[in-house]
Formats: C-alpha cells, sequence, structure tokens
C-alpha cells in the first residue's frame, strides 16, 4: 500500500464516521460536528493529492485546502448561530421535537 | 506507511469516533478537538506547514470554541434522558458504512497511477510562495473568501440576536 493509499483511507474511514454521526445523532450541534468532520476529511484528501501529485510547486491542492477551511469556519459560525436560535424559539435542539416548520 | 502515520491516524480515527460516539456534548466537543489536533498533524507529516498551523488555529482556536459556546448557550451539556440516537440509527450505520465499503474499495482497487517522474521527494513550498499565489494567481478568489466571510460573521450575529419582545 502506498503511502496515498493509506491517507486516502485515513480520510475516508474519518468521512464515514462523520456520516454516521450526522445521521443518527439527535442534538444538532452534534449533527454539525459530524459534517464538520466529513469537511477535514475532503481537506486531508486535497492536501494528500497535493503531496503525493506531480506539481506540488503549482500549490493547486494546498490553495483548494485553505480556501475550503475559510468557507467550513463560515459554514461553523453560521450553523451554530441558527442553533442558537432555534434553542431559543423551540427550547430544545433535538433534531425529533423540532418537526414543524411553522413557527 | 510509516509508524508516525499509523499512530496519527489512530488518534484522529479515535477521536472522531469518540466525538461521535459519546453521550455528553461537552466530551463530544473536546473529542471532537483531538480529531482536528490529529488532522493537524496529519497535515504537518504531508510537509503542508502552513494548512497544519492553518488547521490549529482555525478549528482547535475557532471552531472548537464556537461549538463549546454553542453547547452551554443550549445548555445541551445536560446529558439528555432518553436515547441520544435518532429513532432508526441502524440506517444512518449501513449508510455510513456503504459510503466507507465504496471508498475504501475505490482507493484500493484502483488501477490509476501517478505520473511517472513523481517522487515522494518533500516539495519545497514556503510560506512565502503560498502569499505569492494568493496575491497573484489566487487574489480572486481569495477577495470572493473575504466577501464570503463578512457576509457569514454578519449573517450568523443577525440570527443569532435576541429579538426584541413584541416584534414577533
Amino acid at each position: 500500500m502506498t503511502p496515498l493509499s493509506g491517507y486516502l483511507l485515513v480520510a475516508a474511514l474519518l468521512f464515514a464516521i462523520g456520516l454516521a454521526g450526522a445521521l443518527t445523532r439527535r442534538n444538532a450541534i452534534l449533527v454539525l460536528i459530524g459534517i464538520e468532520l466529513m469537511l477535514n476529511a475532503a481537506n486531508l484528501n486535497l492536501i494528500a493529492f497535493w503531496r503525493y501529485g506531480p506539481h506540488p510547486e503549482a500549490l493547486t491542492g494546498m490553495m483548494f485546502a485553505i480556501f475550503s477551511i475559510a468557507v467550513a469556519a463560515a459554514e461553523a459560525a453560521v450553523g451554530l448561530g441558527l442553533v442558537i436560535q432555534i434553542h431559543r424559539h423551540a427550547q430544545t435542539t433535538d433534531l425529533d421535537a423540532i418537526n414543524r416548520m411553522k413557527g | 506507511m510509516s509508524f508516525v502515520l499509523y499512530i496519527l491516524a489512530a488518534l484522529t480515527v479515535a477521536g472522531g469516533l469518540a466525538a461521535v460516539l459519546l453521550k455528553n456534548t461537552v466530551h463530544c466537543a473536546l473529542a471532537l478537538t483531538v480529531a482536528f489536533a490529529g488532522l493537524a498533524l496529519l497535515f504537518l507529516e504531508l510537509d503542508a506547514q502552513f494548512a497544519g498551523f492553518a488547521q490549529i488555529l482555525i478549528y482547535i482556536g475557532a471552531v472548537a470554541i464556537l461549538v463549546v459556546f454553542a453547547i452551554l448557550l443550549t445548555r445541551g451539556s445536560e446529558t439528555p434522558k432518553g436515547s441520544a440516537y435518532s429513532h432508526s440509527p441502524l440506517v444512518g450505520l449501513v449508510i455510513a458504512a456503504c459510503v466507507f465499503a465504496v471508498l475504501g474499495w475505490a482507493v484500493l482497487h484502483s488501477t490509476a497511477q501517478l505520473p511517472p517522474g513523481t517522487t515522494s521527494a518533500t516539495p519545497t513550498v514556503t510560506v512565502a510562495d503560498i502569499g505569492n499565489a494568493l496575491m497573484t494567481r489566487y487574489v480572486l478568489p481569495l477577495e470572493i473568501v473575504a466577501l464570503l466571510l463578512t457576509a457569514a460573521l454578519i449573517g450568523a450575529v443577525i440570527v443569532a440576536m435576541h429579538e426584541k419582545e413584541g416584534s414577533r
């Protein structure tokens, strides 16, 4: 097994863990944690391909990963703001209890 | 596969598993920090110093703190009385297992080869190179990200702002 496939397997495992968390947990914050794990797994793939690709000096994968980190930070801020507002409105963060779109 | 990679992979995956499986949400946030730290170390192992330190600054320094704030503000630290999982966790587990099976199969059985001539020599990329690229070739994406971050900042503040009583 090449080093690249080792990193790719770690990223795939982390993605699957994040997906399982996002699909099975009831707390909205823990669903967001699962999504963050999935985004990070994608970043690991980008960096691994940058490192073992033919032109690391072109910096393409590295730049993709850096921008992806920035976008994930914005996503986390907005997502957690939404969770706080939902909690204020419905007094719960249990996703099974939030079953109405009408306020 | 070096020995270091095994250790870092085990640390990261253990952190991720704990973040998903633990019952207390504060413990989940701490496990998430461990997973982020493991990922930052993996980035450093891949000779991506800038991305590794950016990961530490942004994820451990900002996102993890934000998650802890959200947990405390929503009183999520109280361990839920019922199950911590949704009513059909098996479906989610099966979907995740299928995704991992497909990804792992694709990685292990891929016939795609790296182009010949690619060595595993350490790429000599300095932070100055990254700064130069950000200011020349990638200046438009940089500006768009700046706009996105500003919009996200204002949007998050507006969404989470206290509503005045009677304005509903």
